[in-house]
């Protein structure tokens, strides 16, 4: 009973620490974001809200038009991450289930391959591709290049791979047909992965930088990352740190939101998970 | 209506046969038990029956249908698995459901039989739950609803009691008797559990390492084995078998063990004296080997003195494991037996129920 307790007391410890330390900027971000420009560079640092908040948003707002920006990012996050949980589930329901078809091997090594490869080592032959295609400063230039994914077809085909063989078998009997098999049987089986993956996918686009400022020229194609990098360029001498916060508060929301909104499905699914 | 034959099956994975030349027809109505020890063959046919395991030789016909290249769901069967297989995020009534579905059936068709289906098995509390809230005999029973719903011509079951503790698959066995009576269609049943099979079929199907040993009734194959191997399957415990001779004294002919000497009774002395100075195997059932002091000397008893090695009191009856000579045998006998360890027993051997095999083949003589 003691040392339960103890290690209650321990687990607990390690978990406000860990979140001290990880919150401590965004909650300085935030602070920032309130305070005047003279706040900002005082000595020793103000840990508390100054009164030019709605300014500081407002000007963070306007200067970058970030109503478009958010738009972007939300619209590119979101379709690359469908497109990749599509993808990756019709992928890894072929590696898994049909079981010779010619090249089966080869194609799975050339996905493992592309994974291995980082974004600054794929993006020149990429950008000439997305030229050729007359795809630059388009939505498909912001997209498209990420739906493959070898992550999502390695985590549904190690899924799929615990789903029991007689499951197949009986839906077989009950007269299910492949694409049947995928929608109705081995998807609604993956509904927590396939939330899971659709946050990491989701944050990942949200948080591209590179690549969207290689493919996109004009202003109302370029997404929160870059207007962000835009505030941070405008001047000449110190830094406007306070309404870059307040940018920086503003790009966080999108994908808070959803994190809050999935939450207690993805919690749900955890907990169900390890009831199996 | 619904008679399945198997003509000639075999079936191979990769070179490795595991179903050899299979001949088998299965009655329509008929309750048939496919059993023999694991790795025999046993799902293989049942799978090639339901259509998900090609066959590589020979011909299935469901009716008067060849259904060699007839997907599982047009071969009007369906099975029900070992491990249940219930869709996990499906509740009872969906799981049941769902094959209805697939083929298109209206709502309230569904719902009728669904319903029907639930109370034969007595799980309308449960149609609201999921897989996992259910306890092992309650899966098993709506493993066997979704099958009942779609009214096939065919049931086909993979061990289906070989999850469930020991009394309940004793109650599950009573349940399938009453649902075969009462559904009144070609059941086809696959299990290793020699009891099950014997309870349970109007035929049983002994099979071996991919062949068919012997089709009979329970009792024709209990009373008349057609080898060594059927012999020893069938039946708890196991047949003895002892290498003997046969030998002749006096016009009269016995088995001879070296330490024992029985006496085959007359009237079968006719089918064994061309064994006359053979090497054959013995076979005689624990049940057939009594206490002396339990039984009256009818004709065809003999007398066997042993020496007592093993007392298991299982209520009904004592088993007991003796030896005479170099023999080792085990007996059944009456529960207030005075056998005691280490001593001396008189045992009265009933040889009207004598085996005797050829010591090559294992077949039975006749
Ligand atoms: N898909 C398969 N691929 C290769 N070998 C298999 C396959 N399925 C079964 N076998 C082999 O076939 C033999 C018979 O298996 P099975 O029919 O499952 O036996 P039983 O049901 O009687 O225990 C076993 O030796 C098994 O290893
Ligand atoms: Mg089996």
């Amino acid at each position: 009973m003691n040392r339960k307790r103890y290690f209650h007391f321990f687990i607990h410890l390690i978990l406000i620490v860990s979140f001290v330390i990880i919150a401590f900027p965004v909650f300085y971000a935030f602070i920032v974001s309130t305070q005047t420009f003279q706040d900002v560079f005082v000595y020793p640092p103000k840990f508390t809200p100054g009164n030019d908040t709605i300014q500081n948003y407002v000007a963070a707002w306007e200067t970058v038009k970030m109503g478009r920006l958010l738009f972007n990012s939300t619209l590119i996050s979101v379709a690359v991450a469908v497109g990749k949980i599509v993808l990756s589930l019709m992928a890894a329901f072929a590696f898994t289930y049909f079981g010779d078809f010619k090249g089966k091997g080869l194609f799975f090594v050339i996905i493992l391959i592309t994974h291995m490869l980082p974004l600054p080592i794929r993006i020149v032959p990429t950008f000439e591709l997305m030229r050729s295609f007359n795809w630059v400063d388009t939505y498909y230039a912001l997209t498209v290049p990420f739906f493959a994914s070898a992550t999502g077809v390695l985590l549904f085909r190690q899924l799929f791979l615990t789903v029991p063989a007689s499951l197949c078998d009986a839906a077989r009997v009950d007269g299910i047909t492949p694409m049947g098999f995928l929608m109705r049987i081995l998807i609604p089986l993956s509904r927590t992965n396939v939330s899971a993956l659709f946050l990491i996918e989701f944050l990942y686009m949200w948080n591209q930088y590179l690549w969207p400022l290689v493919v996109t020229n004009r202003d109302e194609m370029r997404v929160v990352q870059i207007g962000l990098k835009m505030l941070l360029a405008g001047q000449a001498q110190a830094a406007d740190w306070n309404i870059i916060m307040a940018g920086t508060i503003i790009a966080m929301l999108p994908p808070l939101i959803i994190l809050f909104v999935m939450q207690s499905s993805l919690v749900k699914g955890f907990s169900m998970q390890e009831e199996k | 209506m619904a008679e399945v034959r198997l003509s000639n099956i075999t079936k191979r994975f990769g070179s490795n046969a595991v179903v050899k030349q299979v001949d088998l027809t299965v009655k329509d109505k008929e309750f048939l038990v496919l059993v023999g020890p694991s790795g025999c063959g046993k799902t293989t046919t049942l799978r090639m029956v339901a259509g998900l395991e090609e066959v590589t030789e020979g011909e299935i016909y469901i009716g008067e249908r060849k259904v060699n290249d007839v997907p599982p769901k047009d071969r009007d069967i369906a099975m029900v698995f070992q491990n249940y297989a219930l869709y996990p995020h499906m509740n009872v009534y969906k799981n049941m459901a769902f094959g209805l579905q697939l083929r298109n059936f209206p709502k309230s068709e569904i719902d009728r039989r669904v319903k029907e289906g639930a109370k034969i098995l007595g799980i309308q509390e449960l149609l609201s739950r999921k897989p996992r809230e259910l306890s092992g005999g309650q899966r098993q029973r709506v493993a066997m609803g979704r099958a009942i719903v779609r009214k096939p011509h065919v049931f086909l079951f993979d061990e289906p009691l070989s999850n469930l503790d020991a009394k309940l698959r004793v109650q599950m066995r009573g349940e399938l008797a009453r649902l075969h009576e009462r559904l009144e269609t070609t059941i086809i049943y696959v299990t290793h559990d020699q009891v099950e099979a014997m309870t349970l079929a109007d035929r049983i199907v002994v099979m071996d390492d991919g062949f068919v040993m012997q089709v009979g009734t329970p009792l024709n194959v209990y009373e008349n084995p057609k080898n060594e191997f059927v012999a020893g399957f069938i039946g708890s415990p196991s047949m003895n078998f002892l290498e003997t001779n046969v030998v002749e004294d006096n016009k009269r002919l016995y088995v001879d063990g070296g330490s024992f000497r029985l006496a085959i009774p007359e009237k079968l002395s006719k089918r064994y004296r061309p064994r006359l100075d053979d090497k054959v195997i013995f076979g005689i059932r624990p049940e057939h080997i009594n206490d002396r002091s339990f039984v009256t000397d009818v004709p065809g008893r003999e007398k066997l003195e042993a020496i007592v090695d093993v007392v298991e009191p299982v209520g009904s009856e004592v088993i007991l494991i003796v030896t005479v000579g170099d023999h080792h045998l085990t007996a059944k006998v009456d529960p207030h037996t005075k056998a005691s360890v280490h001593k001396p027993i008189d045992l009265s051997v009933d040889m009207n129920n004598l085996h005797l095999f050829d010591k090559e083949t294992g077949e039975v003589i006749e």
